[in-house]
């Protein structure tokens, strides 16, 4: 199968019928007749869709209201709007827990998720070209249980890597974290650049090497430029991926000053028992926030990224 | 290949061995493992907390991914039409699968769906009472699976790309024939679809077998209330981070493993009877 891009754009505005090959007249009176038959459709279409997206964006709108609104606000009422609003709910988020400040939290999430963007994108692309373009005795068993690893639930190994790490002297480290993205361990990605590498003529790499030069030349002057745009959905990705993660910062990090936002937001939770809805929820807001410029910036990349991969087959 | 290699035995298979060793154990992380043959499996399945966590996990798989599934089947469907601001549903649409296992949104999820709160109070208008949901133990599961579909962007998209590729020709050839909207999805959009249905269908499955996040927030560590939120893995968490009692933990994170496996196996075994594939594919 080949990939076409599910752009939303040009293609929803095309002639309706296409494959009839109609003339340009022909086209432009049919379009007309179907945009008066349509109309009516088209608002129930609308209306259902944006029925949907209310409900789907719902959460959202709440999250941000209720960040705006009293605690005792929050929970007894069903208004969405604020009726005191304040941005107390942020002060008090960004005042942090056990003295220490939102920003450090901020800052570990920020360095481990760099890093991890960069092992990532790194290893998996070194590894692809491993797999798509040097021969060795049994490629094909080594491919196979990579790809194996992508459906292998990681808790079979995590406690060994846990022991590991510890017998490291590597928990309360960031590297404990990061020394798995720099191994490529995160198979899919692999797996992902091998896929798009294949669309990538051999010839190319097959010209420079007889011209004599080597894998690390052929790999980082030619492979790697044209690799861009797979290593930008994997970083996107691994970004977004890093700075959502829970269970390993929970794992090894145990002090308060190396936390990452969501473990200091479990923390924030615990802490806060007697129920300040308001300042969680604005923590919440404020630790999504990276996410959402992200997916502002890069939401082509992303929804293009993960929709090539379900139709390699 | 050489990094992927250290990675591969040093993180994967070494630990695999490693975990597959301490499922024979009794370790708590500070002696030395002690080996205690098959003693740890015989336990786990005499364990009613265990059996509970499995019963859990076997609800919200079974329940929570085929409507997920049909969710973004649908949706896909719907945005398939050629209309305009497709692009912009899309985009509202996919956002949530990002945050959706977020520590962010597990306490948001929590705090709409408190007794008594925002939810609860909103269907009270339309006379429905539910008795809660975060402290009702019949209310948990809908309220993950709520969480678990509200998500269903990210296969929402993978069945748009699919839904591109059938070919417009054999819908214009069951038009000429007189068939209708049924018939067209089932004859011609669910087999054309079905390797996209498949790779959804496992990757969600295996994906739902694993859920932490939002489980470990929303009860807090306990998995309460009445052991309605003890999923798998957290079980496993509170066994091995909880009480240090790796061997146990280890010996339910091989059972993981086996029931991931069996479960492929199942889908892939299946899908010979219902996934075509084109030979002559474009």
């Amino acid at each position: 199968m080949t990939i076409t891009h599910v752009s939303g754009g040009s293609s929803a505005e095309g002639a309706p019928l296409q494959a009839a090959m109609p003339t340009r007249n022909d086209s432009h009176r049919l379009r007309r007749d179907a945009q008066r038959r349509s109309r009516l459709g088209s608002a129930a279409y609308h209306l259902g869709m944006i029925v949907v997206c209310a409900i789907v964006l719902y959460p959202a709108a709440w999250m941000f209201m209720s960040s705006l609104k009293p605690s005792s606000e929050i929970i007894g009422n069903v208004n969405l709007i604020p009726e005191n609003g304040s941005l107390d709910n942020f002060a008090t988020a960004l005042s942090g827990i056990a003295g220490i400040s939102f920003w450090t939290f901020f800052l570990n999430s920020l360095i481990i998720a760099v890093f991890s963007v960069v092992g990532v994108v790194v290893s998996s692309a070194v590894a692809a070209y491993a797999f798509a373009r040097i021969e060795y005795r049994g490629k094909k068993v080594w491919f196979a249980l990579m790809v194996a690893t992508m459906l292998l639930p990681f808790h079979v190994t995590i406690i060994p890597q846990y022991i590991l790490f510890q017998n490291l002297g590597l928990i309360n480290n960031f590297g404990s974290l990061l020394i798995p993205k720099f191994l490529a361990t995160e198979a899919f990605f692999v797996f992902l650049m091998i896929q798009f590498l294949r669309g990538i003529p051999r010839e190319l790499d097959e010209a420079a090497r007889i011209d004599g030069a080597g894998h690390v030349r052929v790999f980082s002057s030619i492979i790697l430029p044209l690799l861009r745009p797979a290593m930008i959905t994997a970083a996107i990705f691994t970004f977004i991926a890093s700075w959502n993660d829970f269970l390993g910062p929970l794992l090894y990090l145990k002090r308060p000053d190396l936390y990452t936002l969501p473990v200091a937001l479990r923390l924030f939770v615990d802490q806060t028992t007697t129920s300040d809805y308001g300042a969680q929820v604005a923590m919440a807001v404020l630790a999504l926030i990276p996410v959402m410029i992200f997916f502002f910036v890069f939401q082509r990349y992303l929804i293009d990224g993960v929709a090539t991969q379900g139709l390699k087959g | 290949m050489a990094p992927w290699l250290a990675g591969f035995f040093a993180l994967t298979v070494g630990p695999m061995i490693a975990s597959l060793y301490l499922s024979f154990t009794d370790y708590d992380l500070f002696g030395a493992p002690e080996f205690i043959g098959a003693e740890n499996y015989t336990r786990i399945f005499a364990d009613p907390q265990f059996l509970q966590s499995v019963k859990v996990t076997a609800t919200y798989v079974l329940l929570g991914t085929p409507i997920k599934l049909a969710a973004a089947l649908g949706v896909a469907m719907l945005l398939n039409a050629k209309r305009k601001g497709l692009g912009f549903y899309r985009s509202a649409f996919y956002a949530p699968s990002l945050v959706a296992a977020s520590v962010s949104i597990a306490i948001v999820w929590k705090a709409m769906f408190i007794d008594d709160g925002v939810v609860d109070r909103s269907l009270r208008i339309f006379g429905i009472e539910l008795g809660g949901w975060v402290g009702n133990q019949n209310m948990t599961m809908p309220m993950f699976i709520l969480l678990a579909v509200w998500a269903f962007g990210g296969p929402m998209v993978i069945f748009l790309a699919g839904l591109k590729q059938v070919p417009a020709e054999l819908y214009e050839a069951a038009d000429v024939d007189g068939a209708g909207r049924i018939r067209k999805f089932r004859n011609i959009t669910l087999p054309m679809l079905s390797p996209v249905i498949f790779f959804n269908l496992l990757m969600e499955t295996i994906g739902s077998f694993q859920v932490f996040n939002s489980a470990f927030i929303i009860s807090g560590g306990t998995g309460g209330p009445a052991g309605s939120t003890l999923f798998y893995t957290l079980y496993l968490y509170i066994r091995g981070f909880g009480d240090f009692r790796m061997g146990y933990a280890s010996a339910m994170a091989w059972l993981l493993v086996i029931a991931v496996g069996l479960v492929t196996i199942l889908l892939f075994r299946s899908s010979k009877s219902w996934v075509h594939y084109q030979g002559d594919a474009r």
